[in-house]
C-alpha cells in the first residue's frame, strides 16, 4: 500500500523550514518522518504527516509550492545488516530507489523507512512477493 | 496585389524627392497652427526655412509620449476642433491619457495605409476579412475597418470576444482573412478545439496580427494551429493607428510606408541615427497628417530598418518586428538586455509562467552579473530536485542564448518578486553606474 509524502519547495533563506513547521504545529498536523534535499540555492523539504491533506492545503494557502509524492513505508528489521537484505532484494529485481529516509519513531523492534521509487507499482509488487512487510496508511495515522 | 504601386514601388530618389516635398509643406503647416509646436520649433533654434529636404528632419526636436500628455488635450493639434471628424484615446495607465484626432483627410489617409496593409498580407479584391481586433476607442477595429471599406473587401465587424460566435461566424462565411491580437488567434484555436472544431480546418488563410508583441515562435504556432499564414501589423494610435507598416508574404521584414510616415532608426541615448540594421528606436514623423501632425515622435520601441528592395517588389524600407521598448531596456556587459527577451524564453518553456524578475548587479571584480528569479509553480513543482535542476539551467541556458552573456538563474517561492500595482517589478539595477 501506498503512502503519501508531502513535498514543499524552500528557497535557503533563515527561517523557511522553521515557518513550515510552526505552521504546521499550530493546526496539530503532526510529522512521522522528514527529509530535506538541498541544492545551493533551494531545497525540497519531504514529509510523511498525520494529515496529508489538511497540511497541503495550509500549506498552499500559505503560498507555498506543495505536491503529493507516492512512497512506499517498508518495515525493516533493526539489526546489522538488515536494511542490506532489503536492498538487495530491490537490487536483484532492477527496482530503483530514486531517494530514501528514516521515520521519526520506531515501530516495535523494526525501523521504518521511507523509500520513494522510480516505479511505485512494480516495486510494491516485488515486495509483496518477498514478503516483506509495508505500513499502512491507518498505521501512518494510527502512530 | 501593391495598393499604391506608385509610392510602394518608388525608387529611393523619388521617394526622397516625395517626402521632401511634404516636409516642406509639413513645418510651414505646423508652425501656422500650433503654438505649441511653434514654441519648440523656435526653442531648438531652427528657422522653419532652413527646413528644404528631407535630410534637414535632423535638425527639429523630437516629440515625445510625454508631450503627448503634458499638452493634452488639444496642445500638440494643428488642425481646429471643427475639422476634427474622428477622435480615439488610450488608457492612461499613467497619468493623462493619450488623445488623437483625425480630419477627413486623415481618415482618407487611415483608409489607404490600411488599404496597403491589407494587400500587402496577401488580400485580394472580393475576399471576406473578419475583423475581430476591438472597436471604439483602441484604433485597432476601426483602422481594418477603414482599410476593407478603402479597398472594397466583405467586413465582418466582429470586434474582439465572444469566441464561439467568432467560430461560427469563420464557419458560416467563410472569410480568408483574420484580424486580430496574436494571442487571441492562439486563444481561438484552444476554443476551437473544446468546441470540436479542427481549426487546422479552418477557413482563415491569411492572419493580420498586431497591437503587441510577439515572437518568431508564436508565428511557427499560430501558422500551425491554423493551417494559415500569419503576418505582423505594426501601428500606435499617436502615428495614425494600425497602418504603419506591414509584412509581405515574404515575411521579412515590416514595410514601412514612408511615403507618409518617415521612420528614422535612433540611439535612444543620443538621438545620433544608427547605421542601417542596427538596433535603434524607432522614430517617426508623420508626413502628410493635418489633425495632429507629430514630427520626430519617439515610438519606444527598437527595432532594426533596411533599405533594399525586397522580392515583392517593394522598395519601402522594412523594419524588423519589434525587438524591445527603449523604456525597459537596460545595457549589461555592452549587450542590450530586454526584459521581453527573457519573457520569451520562459514562455517558450512548457511549465514557467512569466512572474520573473532580472537582477543586474555589479561585484567588486566590476563584471555586471545577472541574476533571473524565476518564480516556481505548483504544477512543475517536483519532489525530485534533479527535475528542479533541470529545468532551472534549461532556462539559464536559452536565457544565455538569446542574450549572449551568461546569467544565473534562481528558483524562489511564488509571490516573493515584488509586485507594483499588479504589475512585476521585472529589472533591479543595483549597480551603480
Amino acid at each position: 500500500m501506498k503512502i503519501t509524502q508531502i513535498s514543499v519547495f524552500l528557497e535557503n533563506r533563515k527561517g523557511r523550514l522553521y515557518d513550515v513547521c510552526s505552521l504546521l504545529g499550530a493546526h496539530h498536523v503532526n510529522i512521522r518522518a522528514l527529509t530535506i534535499a538541498e541544492t545551493e540555492s533551494f531545497g525540497v523539504l519531504r514529509m510523511v504527516v498525520d494529515k496529508c491533506d489538511a497540511a497541503v492545503k495550509l500549506l498552499r494557502e500559505h503560498g507555498f509550492v506543495a505536491n503529493f509524492t507516492d512512497v512506499v513505508a517498508v518495515e525493516v528489521p533493526d539489526t546489522p545488516g538488515g536494511l542490506a537484505a532489503v536492498l538487495k532484494v530491490f537490487a536483484d529485481n532492477d527496482v530503483n530507489v530514486e531517494y530514501m529516509y528514516g521515520f521519526v519513531e520506531k515501530h516495535s523492534d523494526k525501523a521504518l523507512l521511507v523509500f520513494r521509487f522510480e516505479d511505485t507499482d512494480v516495486a510494491q509488487q516485488v515486495l509483496a512477493k518477498h514478503s516483506i512487510s509495508i505500513v499502512t496508511k491507518q498505521e501512518i495515522e494510527g502512530l | 496585389m501593391i495598393w499604391k504601386k506608385d509610392v510602394e514601388c518608388l525608387d529611393l530618389a523619388g521617394l526622397k524627392a516625395l517626402q521632401s516635398h511634404h516636409l516642406k509643406k509639413l513645418i510651414p503647416y505646423i508652425c501656422r497652427n500650433c503654438p505649441v509646436y511653434k514654441q519648440k520649433i523656435d526653442a531648438a533654434g531652427v528657422n522653419p526655412d532652413a527646413i528644404q529636404s528631407i535630410d534637414d528632419i535632423k535638425k527639429l526636436p523630437f516629440t515625445t509620449k510625454e508631450d503627448m500628455r503634458d499638452y493634452y488635450p488639444y496642445g500638440l493639434f494643428s488642425a481646429s476642433q471643427d475639422q476634427i471628424h474622428e477622435i480615439h484615446v488610450s488608457s492612461g495607465t499613467t497619468g493623462n491619457p493619450t488623445l488623437v484626432g483625425y480630419t477627413k483627410d486623415d481618415l482618407k489617409l487611415w483608409g489607404d495605409v490600411m488599404a496597403r496593409v491589407l494587400c500587402c498580407a496577401g488580400a485580394e479584391p472580393g475576399d471576406t476579412i473578419q475583423i475581430a481586433y476591438g472597436y471604439g476607442l483602441f484604433t485597432g477595429g476601426l483602422g481594418f475597418h477603414y482599410g476593407a471599406l478603402e479597398m472594397g473587401l466583405r467586413i465582418i465587424p466582429t470586434s474582439s470576444g465572444q469566441t464561439a460566435r467568432q467560430l461560427k461566424i469563420m464557419q458560416d462565411f467563410k472569410p480568408r482573412i483574420l484580424g486580430c491580437t496574436p494571442s487571441y488567434a492562439l486563444y481561438m484555436a484552444e476554443e476551437a478545439k473544446e468546441l470540436g472544431i479542427d481549426p487546422t480546418q479552418g477557413n482563415w488563410k491569411i492572419g493580420i496580427f498586431g497591437a503587441e508583441p510577439w515572437s518568431e515562435s508564436m508565428r511557427r504556432e499560430i501558422e500551425a494551429a491554423w493551417n494559415m499564414l500569419a503576418t505582423d501589423v505594426y501601428g500606435l494610435s499617436e502615428i495614425i493607428g494600425p497602418g504603419v507598416a506591414q509584412e509581405c508574404q515574404h515575411k521579412d521584414g515590416l514595410h514601412i510606408f514612408s511615403d507618409v510616415f518617415y521612420p528614422e532608426v535612433i540611439d535612444p541615448a543620443t538621438g545620433e541615427e544608427v547605421p542601417e540594421g542596427q538596433d535603434g528606436e524607432l522614430t517617426i514623423t508623420t508626413l502628410t497628417k493635418q489633425g495632429i501632425p507629430l514630427i520626430r515622435y519617439r515610438t519606444r520601441d527598437i527595432v532594426s530598418i533596411r533599405y533594399d528592395k525586397c522580392r515583392c517588389g517593394r522598395t519601402s524600407p522594412r523594419i524588423s518586428k519589434i525587438k524591445g521598448r527603449t523604456d525597459d531596456m537596460i545595457v549589461v556587459r555592452g549587450i542590450n538586455v530586454f526584459p521581453s527577451q527573457i519573457e520569451h524564453v520562459l514562455v517558450g518553456i512548457e511549465g514557467t509562467q512569466p512572474h520573473y524578475q532580472i537582477v543586474v548587479d555589479r561585484k567588486a571584480r566590476q563584471l555586471d552579473e545577472v541574476e533571473v528569479l524565476v518564480e516556481v509553480e505548483q504544477r512543475f513543482f517536483s519532489d525530485e530536485i534533479r527535475h528542479l535542476s533541470e529545468l532551472r539551467e534549461r532556462i539559464r541556458k536559452e536565457i544565455q542564448n538569446v542574450l549572449s552573456i551568461g546569467v544565473k538563474v534562481t528558483l524562489v517561492e511564488p509571490k516573493t518578486i515584488e509586485r507594483s500595482m499588479g504589475k512585476s517589478q521585472r529589472i533591479v539595477d543595483k549597480r551603480t553606474l
